[in-house]
């Protein structure tokens, strides 16, 4: 199936009978309705004139400020100068793009990437390489060989890709190991890497890990971060942190878009940070979505088949499971939307024809009950599926899950080409 | 004249049916009349009852829709309507039902067996599916009997590559079918009030089938209209399509997806409500002979109008 037969039934899983666990909303009705009505207030008290105005190109140095704020809560040290305001950190993928990609240029990415990230890089008619992921992130031994075939053949990526945090859509994080080597092999190689940091504060378990842009001290790395997981998607705020040849182009780009970003939504997030409460926030978020993807987890085991298996995050806002190989999960959406339940078929954070098998699941955006009925209804139309694969087959469905050493359900992604079994 | 434009729904196929339906509104406004655009839902028997229009203007595509559900409703409700009858549509999208009609009334379509799936999990169905493949050969199609879009369907090279596909297929409707994959140009043929339009021919680009993504998406597939066709061709497709549509019992229009090989036209398949937007064929073969999208709408809505044929 294709993306334009996947976006038309993506448009279906708007309906409010559809229980969708496709979307990456984070849960905005946990933001206090008082608050943010106090803050927009004091904002039309007293800087309604400001915050009706166009805006400097890099964002105000108040806002840069928060952002300052919210990466050294990461261990990141940041100068504010090399700091953009961009519209969502969307635009910031966009911008990067738009600054470094010429059409034919191959930019490396993570298979699966950010589902998001594909369109931009089509757009600007890049040769996309997606490096295969597993249960410890980017394979940077596969990314290595990458590297070296590609100098064989006289070519130059323009720049890695990477979610190195509870990816979107694999859930995985990229080991201590695997980040510093990466930042070695950017820095070896001279290579430019772009960290999407959306989730990294949204940690439920384990310890956290450096940011690739404080391992590397910001010469090779272009950091893009937002405040759309951490406070509010609706106020399109994002930034990007770049050495400065490459921001004055950013900031030409950026001009060139869109002038400046949301000077009024600037206002409220320095009316936000102000009040010094930004960190509970974020804490009752991490506690909120950590039960959440119990829940889901526990849903899994409860209601997905034994042929199946799914990654368990340590943050961020998705699971991503994997059905077994005759299972085609964009035709599954189909069955499933009659069902009234809704997921991303996992063909879509691929540049190429795999990823057939597997889906994003979201368990920020809808509450308990509706996570374990919508993993229930899931669950039902995968066993119908299985069921009938038997029948067809003769092969009986595997009875019950097989338990692996440790217990673990994190699943090695397969390699292009590798035999199904 | 106050003309209803019935488009989204539940359907698979909502997107392509809001973007049908947007093309018509724009064309049924620049033509003066009263537009009404009714996403369809829940409402649409009360909306249709306050709003009172002359005509209602079909552009809902795939299950529920298509089928004739709307049609019937519409029967029931005594507005006319644009397109086939709820019986002509409910044959059209049932491409079991569709192709026993062709059949019956000895027009070419590919051989083909039907399953539901009931046979298969119940009585053991995948035990005759060897002798099946047999005699259809490889490579086979895989499609659910209802559906549009190319949603489902499969390709199987191989014995091996049967199950899989079905399971896909299986996802749409309880029911399809197997059928002997045609070989040769794939022609589509609209046909208006009971004349054909201009033959379009598909051409996929990348060596790809025409699919669902093809199907929408601009520059994916090229098309050529009026298709390059000999005399004999041409007066063969045309009579097979023409025979399609008077053997589904299709009025105002419809489109004949038919493949053209060595052995002649293979009816595929009718659309009763083929799509209007900026790629789609029957605006295409419409502009081919002459007739503005305005024009072509026009007609459509007084086809509606016109007293039925006794």
């Amino acid at each position: 199936m294709r993306s334009s037969a996947m976006r038309d039934l993506m448009a279906i899983t708007a309906r409010p009978e559809v229980i969708s666990l496709a979307g990456g909303l984070p849960d905005t009705s946990t933001f206090p309705p008082k608050s943010f009505a106090a803050q927009m207030t004091r904002i039309a008290q007293e800087s309604a004139a400001e915050a009706l105005q166009y805006g400097p190109t890099e964002g105000f140095e108040e806002t840069k400020d928060c952002i300052v704020e919210v990466m050294g809560a990461e261990g990141m040290l940041v100068d504010p100068h090399d700091v953009i305001v961009t519209t969502g950190g969307q635009q910031a993928i966009d911008l990067v793009c738009k600054t470094l990609v010429d059409p034919g240029d191959v930019v490396i990415c993570e298979a699966p990437t950010y589902p998001g990230a594909v369109p931009v890089f089509c757009s600007y008619q890049a040769e996309v390489v997606q490096v295969e992921c597993d249960g410890e992130g980017m394979r940077i031994d596969d990314l290595e060989q990458l590297l070296g075939e590609l100098r064989t053949a006289g070519r130059r990526p323009k720049f890695i890709y990477t979610v190195p945090s509870f990816q979107n859509p694999a859930g995985v994080t990229m080991s201590l190991e695997r980040r510093r080597r990466l930042v070695e092999l950017a820095r070896l190689h001279e290579l430019l890497v772009v960290e999407d940091n959306p989730y990294g504060l949204l940690r439920y378990g384990g310890e956290a890990l450096p940011p690739l842009y404080q391992l590397d001290g910001g010469d090779f790395v272009i950091y893009i971060g937002t405040f759309s997981k951490i406070l509010s998607p609706g106020i399109r705020l994002g930034w990007a942190v770049a050495p400065p040849p490459v921001m004055e182009k950013i900031v030409l780009g950026k001009q060139a878009a869109d002038l400046c970003t949301s000077t009024l939504t600037q206002y409220f997030v320095r009316e936000y940070f102000a009040e010094g409460r930004w960190r509970q926030y974020i804490d009752d978020l991490v506690e909120l979505y950590r039960g959440r993807r119990d829940v889901m987890l526990e849903a899994l085991r409860e209601h997905f088949p034994a042929a199946a298996s799914w990654t368990e995050p340590d943050g961020g806002l998705f699971i991503w499971a994997t059905l077994p190989e005759y299972i085609d999960t964009g035709d599954l959406l189909a069955k499933a939307l009659r069902a009234d339940v809704a997921f991303v078929p996992g063909q879509a954070a691929y540049i190429d024809e795999r990823g057939r098998n597997s889906m994003r699941l979201n368990f920020s955006g809808v509450d308990a009950g509706e996570i374990r009925e919508g993993i229930r209804r899931i669950g039902k139309v995968i066993a119908e599926q299985v069921e009938l694969y038997g029948a067809l087959t003769g092969e009986p469905p595997a009875q019950a899950r097989p338990v692996e050493p440790g217990g673990a359900d994190v699943l090695p992604f397969r390699k292009t080409g590798e035999a199904g079994g | 004249m106050k003309v209803a434009v019935l488009k989204g729904g539940r359907s698979l196929e909502r997107g392509v049916s809001l973007r049908s339906g947007a093309r018509v509104e724009d064309a049924l406004g620049r033509l003066g009349h009263d537009v009404l655009a009714l996403d369809v839902g829940v409402d649409l028997v009360a909306r249709l009852g306050a709003e009172a229009p002359d005509v209602a203007f079909v552009a809902m595509h795939g299950v529920g829709g298509e089928d004739g559900t709307a049609q019937e409703l519409l029967e029931i409700l005594g507005i006319p309507f644009t397109g086939p009858g709820a019986a002509a549509c409910a044959r059209c999208m049932d491409k079991v039902l569709a192709k026993h009609a062709i059949r019956e009334a000895g027009l070419p379509t590919p051989d083909w067996f039907a399953f539901n799936e009931t046979a298969f999990r119940e009585l053991g169905a995948a035990d005759a599916l060897g002798g099946l493949e047999q005699s259809l050969g490889f490579p086979l199609v895989v499609k659910p009997s209802r559906g549009g879009s190319s949603l489902g369907v499969k390709f199987a090279a191989s014995a091996a590559e049967v199950p899989q596909a079905l399971v896909s297929a299986f996802s749409y409707d309880s029911r399809v079918l197997l059928e002997r994959f045609a070989g040769g140009r794939e022609l589509a043929v609209s046909v208006l009030d009971g004349e054909a339009l201009p033959v379009v021919e598909a051409l996929p680009a990348e060596g790809d089938r025409y699919d669902f993504e093809a199907r929408y998406a601009i520059g994916r597939t090229r098309f050529v209209c009026p298709a390059e066709l000999t005399a004999e061709e041409q007066a063969a497709v045309t009579e097979v399509a023409l025979g399609t549509y008077s053997a589904l019992g299709c009025s105002g229009f419809a489109r004949v997806d038919l493949i053209l090989g060595g052995a002649g036209p293979q009816v595929l398949e009718a659309n009763a409500i083929p799509g209007l937007t900026d790629t789609s064929l029957l605006p295409q073969a419409a502009e081919a002979a002459g007739m503005s999208f305005e024009r072509l709408v026009e007609r459509i809505v007084d086809l509606a109008l016109k007293p039925a044929a006794a």
